[in-house]
Order: structure tokens, then sequence, then C-alpha cells
């Protein structure tokens, strides 16, 4: 077996426990963004199992790299990747959404150990990472900046206004990822608002463009590592086709909606069918 | 409309248009000098700007400075998210752009990227309330309602260059986030004459003591306010001032300690709506406390959007100019 087979089992184990936690959070609340965070899982599974450098025990490390989590109600989902990094422990998943927990439905940075930001209001994470990118630069501290946002978040004109920025001042320590599921509150994102071609747009503002799988393992692995490796002075961008509910088939299946519907008995049924298809040596 | 030939025509006041009154004292630049001066002791003061650095004075900053100065283009969201990212990293951001675009176009940014995580920013703007004739387009008349409401904030409306020069390094030392109103170019000087005056955040102060009329007030119009009082004490009308450039959190104890002082016509006079600014504040402050004067009146801004033109023309349509303050404090005391 191959170094590359090996971290891509790794992965696999990473990306499984990460849906199962998303997954046993949302049977808390009896709903979430559980449809998003087994969709976005993989691309989490590779930042936090692979990419970021941090120090669980000290989630402000001045080292750290930072994760921006721009689309805020994807938290379910970046919680599930913070209790895979020990950074949040696993048994205060049975917190998730109550009052007084530090797992709020939306993130928020006050809340949470290792949530950088605030995101709930779409299109403002671009925008910080920008700041926070140039101020990483100015202080002479290697960090990269990576920011997690979604396609429909792309309607936003402050994820323009940040991306000409980010081009403008070459922000080569700034990587974003975009989860393109196609999905947003009142449907399809490309019916809501057409952002396609994507990858030409992000091309035109200056920045490193890679489209891939979301859910390839490989794909995405190799895409982390390319767009930290890439020589040229400019930001870069990792544009993720997803699928929302991957893993789970009759949820992959639904009828797609932002918020995905899932009836009480389902949600043990979603773990059922995760832990029948848990990746070789994958412990829970 | 025809002039004639020695009476000017009066034009549309223009950005840069000075608020100075002809042969007032003036500063030039005011906050830009103070920030260069501050910046020195402090290495991690770095100052943004949405494309009017010229036009806030922080070019004196990107000159001393360059390598701690980031133009943002013409962004304000970007420029106020960006900010707070530079301050989550330790920095300590100035960031200047005009009222109307920071509050109006950015409120979210400030709400939620600034003010949630309580965020080390300070937000100087140009062009509060009616100092250009460019029309509501530029003219910030409700940027401290806004502001107001943003839980934590908090808020500055210096009278003068004196007031802007020691505002500076203390909305520095205050640990959280700032906005201040921002007079700029040549600003008129006029509290250095006011004997042991200081600036001090979250204090109003007492300029002046009148036995008829309490004048409460803070930016351009405590200037206004100093005025009238010397043209109504010809008329034998006492006129207290009592200046209050922390808009929030506002000074309540002094304000209430001086309206229970004497029974007064108490006027809040401000360059700022009368929905929402420091009228307002006043008088929710004497209400839970239920203290009464003998008269409370606005004399702030309307709430209308507001005309184009020269400002002499404009600041006495809206009644905070020197002739037409006092005429409203009269038609109060009649």
């Amino acid at each position: 077996m191959t170094t590359d087979d090996a971290r891509l089992r790794e992965l696999s184990a990473v990306a499984w426990r990460i849906r199962r936690y998303a997954v046993r959070m949302g049977e808390v609340q009896g709903q979430g963004y559980v449809g998003q965070a087994l969709g976005w899982a993989d691309v989490l599974a590779v930042a936090y199992g692979h990419a970021l450098r941090l120090r669980p025990e000290d989630p402000q490390w001045e080292g750290r790299d930072r994760f921006l989590l721009s689309h805020g109600h994807y938290a379910i989902a970046h919680y599930a990747a913070l209790i895979e990094a020990g950074i949040v422990p696993e048994s205060e998943l049975e917190t998730y959404g109550s009052d007084d927990s530090r797992l709020p439905m939306s993130g928020m940075a006050t809340y949470t150990p290792g949530m950088e930001i605030s995101g709930g209001s779409l299109g403002q994470g671009l925008a910080i990472g920008v700041g926070m990118a140039l101020a990483l630069r100015h202080k002479a501290n290697p960090a990269f900046v990576y920011v997690s946002m979604s396609d429909g978040e792309l309607d936003e004109g402050a994820v323009w206004e940040a991306a000409l920025s980010a081009s403008h001042w070459k922000l080569a320590n700034l990587i974003v990822m975009v989860d393109i599921n196609n999905q947003q509150a009142d449907g399809p994102s490309s019916q809501v608002l057409g952002f396609e071609p994507l990858a030409d747009k992000w091309r035109a503002f200056g920045w490193h463009v890679q489209r891939i799988d979301g859910n390839d393992l490989a794909q995405v692995l190799q895409a982390f590592d390319s767009a930290r490796a890439w020589p040229q002075a400019q930001p870069r961008v990792i544009l993720c086709d997803t699928l929302m509910g991957k893993g789970v088939p009759f949820l992959e299946q639904r009828e797609k909606n932002h918020f995905i519907r899932v009836d009480p008995p389902e949600w043990q049924q979603a773990l059922d069918i995760l832990d029948r298809n848990r990746p070789e040596g994958a412990l829970a | 409309m025809s002039t004639t030939a020695s009476t000017p025509r009066l034009k549309t006041s223009a950005m840069i248009a000075s608020i100075a009154a002809e042969g007032q004292r003036v500063r030039a630049a005011p906050f830009g000098k103070a920030l260069v001066a501050l910046a020195q002791q402090r290495p991690e003061i770095v100052g943004l700007t949405a494309d009017l650095a010229k036009y806030t004075d922080l070019h004196l900053f990107a000159q001393a400075y360059p390598e701690r100065y980031f133009q943002m283009g013409m962004a304000e969201q970007l420029l106020l998210a960006a900010a707070g990212g530079m301050a989550k990293e330790g920095l300590l951001p100035f960031a200047t752009t005009y009222a109307v675009f920071a509050t109006r176009r950015a409120y979210d940014f400030i709400h939620q990227v600034i003010a949630e995580e309580n965020l080390n920013v300070k937000i100087c703007c140009a062009l509060p309330g009616l100092t250009t004739g460019y029309g509501p387009s530029h003219q910030a008349t409700e940027d401290l309602a806004m502001m107001r409401a943003v839980p934590g904030l908090t808020l500055v409306d210096p009278c003068d260059a004196l007031d802007i020069e020691q505002a500076v390094p203390q909305i520095a030392a205050h640990p959280g986030p700032v906005y201040m109103r921002l007079l700029r170019g040549n600003v008129p000087m006029v509290l250095d004459e006011i004997e042991g005056y200081r600036f001090e955040l979250g204090r109003a102060k007492l300029l002046r003591d009148g036995d008829d009329v309490l004048i409460i007030s803070s930016g351009l119009l405590t200037m206004r306010a100093l005025e009238v009082a010397d043209d109504l004490a010809r008329d034998r009308i006492g006129v207290a001032v009592l200046h209050s450039p922390t808009i929030k959190p506002l000074d309540e104890a002094t304000i209430l300690a001086q309206v229970r002082y004497k029974h007064r016509l108490v006027v809040v006079a401000e360059n700022h709506s009368v929905v929402g600014g420091l009228g307002e504040a006043v008088a929710s402050a004497l209400l839970r406390h239920r203290v009464q004067p003998a008269r409370f009146e606005l004399a702030g801004l309307p709430d209308a959007f507001l005309d184009a033109g020269a400002l002499p023309t404009l600041h006495e349509r809206y009644g905070i100019s020197r002739q037409a303050l006092a005429a409203r404090i009269k038609r109060w005391l009649a």
C-alpha cells in the first residue's frame, strides 16, 4: 500500500466519524443542517485530518492555520470536525443547540473554541479572511487562512469585493473552499441566482482555481496540497461540487431542500447505514 | 433667479468644504496628525480606508507609515470586515470612510463582524450630519440613530480640532469598537478657549453656566451653542452649555445633575436627525429618572431627506445656523 493509499484510508475514517458526529447532533435537536454536513464532511476531513496546522489543546495558538466558517449554518459540520480534531470534547455533542450550550445552531466565535468567526450573516467570511491574511503577512506569520463558504453565499456582493481585494493584495496565504451543492433557501442555487461559469469568474478575479468532486477524497486531498504548494503570489480557491446528504442514500435522494427533512426514526437509520459502511479500521 | 453683483451666488458645498466660518481659528487635519503622533508609540495601529484617505485626513498616516496603511478600495463592507479580521489578529485598525457609507452600507458588517465580537476597531467617519451640500446620498443625518442601536459600540461626536486631537488617543486606549464622527480639513478650534477643558471619553462637560436655558449638545452644534450663548447674553438671556461628545455610553449622571440644578428650558442641539440621536437619548434618561425640566425641546435636523445646496443656506433652513438656533431658542422661551 502506498503512502497516499494509507493517507486516504485514514481520511475516509475521519470523514466517516465527522458524518457520524453530525448525525448524532442532528438527532439531539431533531433538526439541523445535516444534509450540508454530510456533503461537506470530506472537505472537512481533509482540512482537519490533513491540512490544518493546529494544537488541539491550544485553539488560539498563534501559529495555527485559521479556519473561518463563513456559512455559519454549517456549524453542525464544523463542530463535528472540531470534535474529530480534539478541540471540542465528544461528550459535548449531546448539548448541540440546547440552551447555554457552547454549540449553538449557527456558529459563533464567542461560543465555541476553534470557531474563528461568527459566520451566520452570509458573505462576510471572505472579507474577514482578507483582513486576517493581511494581518498575518504584516506580522510575518506564515499561517494560512482557510475560508469555508457555500455557493449560495456567492449571491452576496461583499464576496466579490473581498475576491477583488485578495487578488489585489496577492494573498497567497488565503485558501477558499466553496461548497457547490446547488441548494439554497429558495431552491437550486443555479435557479435562485445563476453563478456559472464559476471557475472562469474566480480566474478572472485573479485567483488560482481548482474545481473538483468534493466527495472524492483523493481529489480533495490533492487539491488542498496543490493549493498550499502553488508557487505564485495569488489567492487560491477550491470549488467543490458536492452531494447533499452524501453517505446516507435515503437523504441523498430526498427532495433537495436547504433544510433537509429528517423524520425522528430516520436519525438512527442514518447512523445504521453509516455504521454498515464503516471504513475498514475506522473506530467510532 | 437673478443675483445682484454685490451678493455672490452661494454654491453647493462640496465634500472638502470647511465648516469653519470666515476668520475663525482652525487647525488643519487634526485627526490625521493625532493618529500619526499616536502611531509612533503604538506599532499595532494600522490605517484602512475605502478610497477616501484624502477626504478623511488619513493620507497623513499613509505618508508616515506606508507599510501600515491599507487602501481597501471603494468597498465599505470589505473595509469594515477586513478591519475586524485585522483586530482579531491583534492589530489596532482605524478605518475611515464617509459616515453614510460606513453606517448605511456596511451596518451588518459593523454589527456582526466588529461589535458582536467586541473587536478593537475604530471607525472614523467624515461628513457627519449636515456637513456637505450633496444631498441625502452624502448627508449622514441618521448615523447616530443607527449606531446607537448596536450593542457595545462607543459613539463619539467631537466638537472641534481640540476634541479630535484629544479623542484619538483615548478611543485607541479604550478596549472595544468605537464609532467617531470626524471633522476634517480645516477644523474650527473653539474649546481651547474654555479654561480647563479636556476631552474625556464618556464624560459630558459644562462649558458655561446660565440661568434660563441649558443647551445639551454634541459635535459642531456645541460650537453653535457657545455662539448662541454669547448672542443671547446680549439680550440678558443666560444660556448654559453642556457638551456631551460621547453619545454612548451617555454621561447620564452629569446630564441629570445639570437638568436638576436649575429649572430651565432644556434644548438638545445636535447635527443629526431629531430621530434617535442625542436628543432622544437625553429625553429617555430624563423620563426614566423622573427629571422634569421647565420645558424640553429638540434642536436637531428634521426627520426628512434634506436639500442639496450651500451649507450656510442649509444650516439656516434646518435651524442649526447660529442665527436660526438663537431664533428657535427665543421662540421656545417666549
